[in-house]
C-alpha cells in the first residue's frame, strides 16, 4: 500500500514538474506544445510574450473562456465574435483547421505597452497554412493583456438578391444507344501559355488555360519532364493550383511543381490537358477589388486585395490563384492562397498571395481568379 | 449425328483439325489407289442469311463439314443428293469451306456476300462547332446488312446538311469499300444543324449544335454609382452577328489609384454587367477569353 501511494505521488509530481518546465519558454522561442493541462498552472503573464503564449495555448486547446479572459478590458470584442475569429464560422476553412504551433517575436515594448508578432501555423485540409499576426498588449494590474482590435463588420442591409444565372447540367441519356447518335464532344480547352522555371524548391511549369467552348469544362493540366535521352524524369499535375471548373471563355492560371528537380536536366516538357463535361453554375460571382502589390509585415512582396461576394449565397472556402506577368506579357509566376474565413453574401474579405523575392522586381501585371468551394455543392 | 459450334476459338481449331484430316485422307487415298467416286459443287453466289445447296455426286454415306466465319458444322449426308445449308449458318459474310469425306475427302470453297443494307452507321463530328469554321464538320457513313456485315458495294450515299431552312450541303458520295464521308465548313448561323445520310430508303439523322464564335467588337459603357462603378457590355455578338451564349464569362478590369479590381461576370440575357468599387479617375477594360474590348476612361468628377 505504501509503495503504491509513493508511485502515485511521484507520478503526479513528475507530471506537474514537466508541465511547469514546458511553460518556462521565453520570448522568441517556438511555442510548440507549450502550456499546462492542469488548471491553475498557467504561468503568470508577466511579459508580453508570455501573455500571447498563454492566449495561443488556450486557443490551441479550445479553452475559449480562459483565452477570452486573457484579453484587456479595453478590447472591443464579445466572447462569441472572439471565438468565431479563431474557430471560424459558416463552414470556412478555419472551422476545419487546428492551430499547430506559433513563433513569437517582440516588435517593441515599453513599461505598459507592447507589440508582439506571432507566426501561426495552422493545419488544414488543404495543407499547412502560415499566418502572421501582430498582437497589441498593455499592462493591467501587474499582468500583460492582449488588446483585441474592434472588428469592422460591414453593415449589409437586408435585401433580396435575385439569382438568375445559368446552370448547366449534363444528361447522359438512356434507351437505345445507337452508335454515333449520342456522342457529345468534351469541351474544347486550350493552353494559351506555358513557362518552365527553376525555383528554390525545384522546377515549376506554369501558364494559363482558356475554355474556348460554350459549355463549362472540368480541366486538369499534366506535365511530363523529359531528359536528353527521351526518358521521363517526372510526371505531375496541377492539383489544386488551377481553377478546375471553367465557364465558357474563362481563363485560369495553372502551376505544376516538380520538387527537387533541376530544370537544367530537363530537355523537353510534354504538356497534356484533359477536359470533361461537368455540371456547373455561373453563380456565385466574386469580385477581386483593390489589388496591388506591396510588402507585408515581414517585408515580403505580396499581392493583396479584397474578395467581394456579389451573390446571394455564402462562399465557404475562397481560393485565390494569381498569375504574374513580366513586361513582355509572359507568365513568370503563379501563386495561390486559401482565405480562411467564409465569404458571406455582399461582404468582402482580404486576401494576399506571395511573390518570390527574386521575381518581385520583374512583375509588371497580374491576373487573379477566384476558385470557390461551397458546402453542399459539387 | 451432327454437332456445331460457333465460337471463333472452336472455328480455328476445327479448321486446323480438318486440314490435318484432309492431308491424312489424301495420303491414304493415293496409297490405296482408290479413285474418288464422289464430288461436290459449291454454289457460285450466296447471299448472307439466305439458304443454299451444295450438290454432290456418287453414292453411299459421307461426312460433310462446313467451316466459315463464326460457324463450323459436321453432319452425315447421303451422296448424290444436295446438301442443304441453313440460312442461320450463312449469316456472316466471307469465305466458307465445304468438305465432304467418305473414302477420301474433297473440298470446295464459296463466298457469302453481304445482304442488302439494313442499317446505316453514321458518325458526325463534332457535336458542337463554332460558326464559319472551315472544314469543321465531318461525317462518315457505313452501311450494314441485317446480320451486321459491312456492305462493301453499298453504292452512293447522299449527305444533306440543313441549318434551319437553308441547305448547307447536298452531296452524293460513292462509297469506297463500304465507306462514304464528307467534310465541310460550318454554317454562318448559330443553331441546330441537321445532318442526314441516306442510301435508298435507308437514312440516319444526326444533329450538330452550331454555336457563336469568339466575341467581336466587345464594347462597354459605364457610370458612377454611390459605391463605385457599374459597367455593362453592349449585347455581345460574334463577328457574324450571332449572340454569344449566356453564361459566357466577360472579365472587367478597373484600374484606379487604389489598385486594380476585376470581376468575371457571366453574360445574362445577352449582356454582362459588373459592379466595381473604384474612386477617382478610373480606366476600365473588358475581355472575354482571348478577345479584347474597348477601354473606358471615367474621370473622377463624372
Amino acid at each position: 500500500m505504501k509503495t503504491i501511494l509513493t508511485i502515485v505521488v511521484a507520478t503526479v509530481v513528475l507530471i506537474a514538474v514537466g508541465l511547469l518546465g514546458a511553460d518556462q519558454t521565453k520570448a522568441g522561442t517556438i511555442g510548440f506544445a507549450i502550456g499546462s493541462a492542469l488548471p491553475g498552472l498557467t504561468p503568470k503573464a508577466d511579459t508580453p510574450e508570455q501573455a500571447v503564449a498563454n492566449l495561443l495555448n488556450d486557443v490551441r486547446k479550445r479553452r475559449w473562456n480562459e483565452a477570452y479572459s486573457a484579453l484587456s478590458k479595453t478590447s472591443s470584442v464579445d466572447a462569441q465574435t472572439f471565438r468565431e475569429e479563431w474557430q471560424g464560422s459558416n463552414g470556412s476553412l478555419r472551422t476545419f483547421s487546428n492551430l499547430e504551433g506559433d513563433e513569437l517575436r517582440p516588435v517593441h515594448a515599453t513599461n505598459d505597452d507592447a507589440q508582439t508578432r506571432a507566426r501561426l501555423r495552422w493545419t488544414t485540409p488543404v495543407g499547412p497554412i502560415e499566418d502572421v499576426r501582430d498582437f497589441h498588449l498593455i499592462r493591467e494590474g501587474g499582468t500583460w493583456k492582449v488588446v483585441w482590435p474592434k472588428q469592422q463588420v460591414e453593415n449589409v442591409p437586408a435585401q433580396v438578391i435575385p439569382v438568375t444565372y445559368l446552370r448547366w447540367d449534363v444528361v447522359t441519356g438512356g434507351g437505345k444507344d445507337e452508335w454515333g447518335a449520342r456522342n457529345i464532344d468534351p469541351p474544347h480547352v486550350r493552353i494559351v501559355s506555358m513557362n518552365a522555371v527553376n525555383s528554390a524548391e525545384g522546377s515549376v511549369v506554369m501558364g494559363e488555360v482558356v475554355n474556348e467552348d460554350t459549355v463549362p469544362a472540368f480541366v486538369n493540366v499534366n506535365a511530363m519532364l523529359v531528359d536528353g535521352a527521351g526518358n521521363a524524369i517526372d510526371d505531375e499535375n496541377s492539383f489544386d493550383k488551377i481553377d478546375h471548373v471553367l465557364l465558357p471563355k474563362q481563363i485560369t492560371p495553372y502551376r505544376i511543381d516538380f520538387p527537387g528537380i533541376d530544370l537544367g536536366k530537363v530537355k523537353n516538357v510534354r504538356m497534356d490537358i484533359k477536359a470533361s463535361l461537368v455540371p456547373a453554375s455561373a453563380d456565385p460571382v466574386i469580385g477581386v477589388m483593390n489589388q496591388k502589390i506591396d510588402a507585408d509585415v515581414q517585408g515580403r512582396s505580396v499581392l493583396r486585395g479584397e474578395l467581394l461576394n456579389q451573390s446571394g449565397e455564402t462562399v465557404n472556402i475562397p481560393h485565390v490563384i494569381a498569375s504574374f506577368y513580366d513586361n513582355s506579357g509572359k507568365v513568370i509566376w503563379v501563386s495561390d492562397g486559401y482565405v480562411d474565413q467564409a465569404l458571406p453574401p455582399a461582404r468582402s474579405e482580404p486576401f494576399s498571395v506571395d511573390i518570390p523575392r527574386t521575381l518581385a522586381g520583374k512583375v509588371q501585371s497580374f491576373h487573379v481568379v477566384v476558385n470557390q468551394y461551397s458546402l453542399g455543392k459539387s | 449425328m451432327s454437332w456445331s459450334t460457333n465460337t471463333a476459338w472452336a472455328n480455328r481449331r476445327m479448321r486446323l483439325l480438318f486440314h490435318a484430316c484432309l492431308g491424312i485422307a489424301a495420303v491414304v487415298g493415293v496409297a490405296s489407289g482408290v479413285c474418288a467416286a464422289q464430288d461436290l459443287r459449291a454454289p457460285s453466289a450466296v447471299t448472307a442469311g439466305e439458304p443454299a445447296t451444295i450438290s454432290t455426286t456418287g453414292g453411299g454415306k459421307a461426312t460433310f463439314y462446313l467451316v466459315g466465319p463464326g460457324v463450323s458444322n459436321k453432319s452425315d449426308v447421303s451422296l448424290g443428293n444436295g446438301i442443304p445449308l441453313r440460312a442461320q449458318d450463312l449469316r456472316a459474310a466471307g469465305q466458307y469451306f465445304a468438305i465432304l469425306c467418305s473414302d477420301i475427302c474433297h473440298s470446295a470453297s464459296f463466298y457469302v456476300s453481304p445482304a442488302r443494307p439494313a442499317d446505316l452507321a453514321f458518325l458526325v463530328h463534332p457535336s458542337r462547332v463554332p460558326v464559319a469554321q472551315s472544314d469543321a464538320v465531318s461525317g462518315v457513313a457505313l452501311a450494314f446488312d441485317p446480320f451486321g456485315n459491312l456492305v462493301l458495294d453499298s453504292g452512293t450515299v447522299d449527305f444533306q446538311l440543313t441549318a434551319g431552312k437553308a441547305s448547307l450541303l447536298s452531296q452524293s458520295v460513292p462509297a469506297h469499300d463500304g465507306i462514304a464521308w464528307f467534310r465541310t465548313t460550318s454554317g454562318k448561323t448559330a443553331g441546330p444543324l441537321q445532318v442526314v445520310a441516306s442510301i435508298g430508303e435507308l437514312s440516319a439523322r444526326r444533329n450538330v449544335q452550331e454555336v457563336a464564335s469568339e466575341p467581336c467588337n466587345l464594347r462597354i459603357t459605364g457610370q458612377r454609382t454611390k459605391d463605385g462603378l457599374v459597367v455593362e457590355t453592349e449585347p455581345v455578338h460574334d463577328c457574324g452577328g450571332n449572340p454569344v451564349p449566356d453564361g459566357t464569362i466577360v472579365s472587367f478590369t478597373a484600374t484606379d489609384a487604389s489598385g486594380k479590381s476585376t470581376v468575371d461576370a457571366p453574360i445574362k440575357r445577352g449582356v454582362a454587367r459588373a459592379e466595381i468599387a473604384a474612386s477617382g479617375p478610373v480606366v476600365v477594360s473588358v475581355a472575354s477569353g482571348v478577345a479584347m474590348g474597348n477601354e473606358l476612361r471615367i474621370g473622377g468628377g463624372q
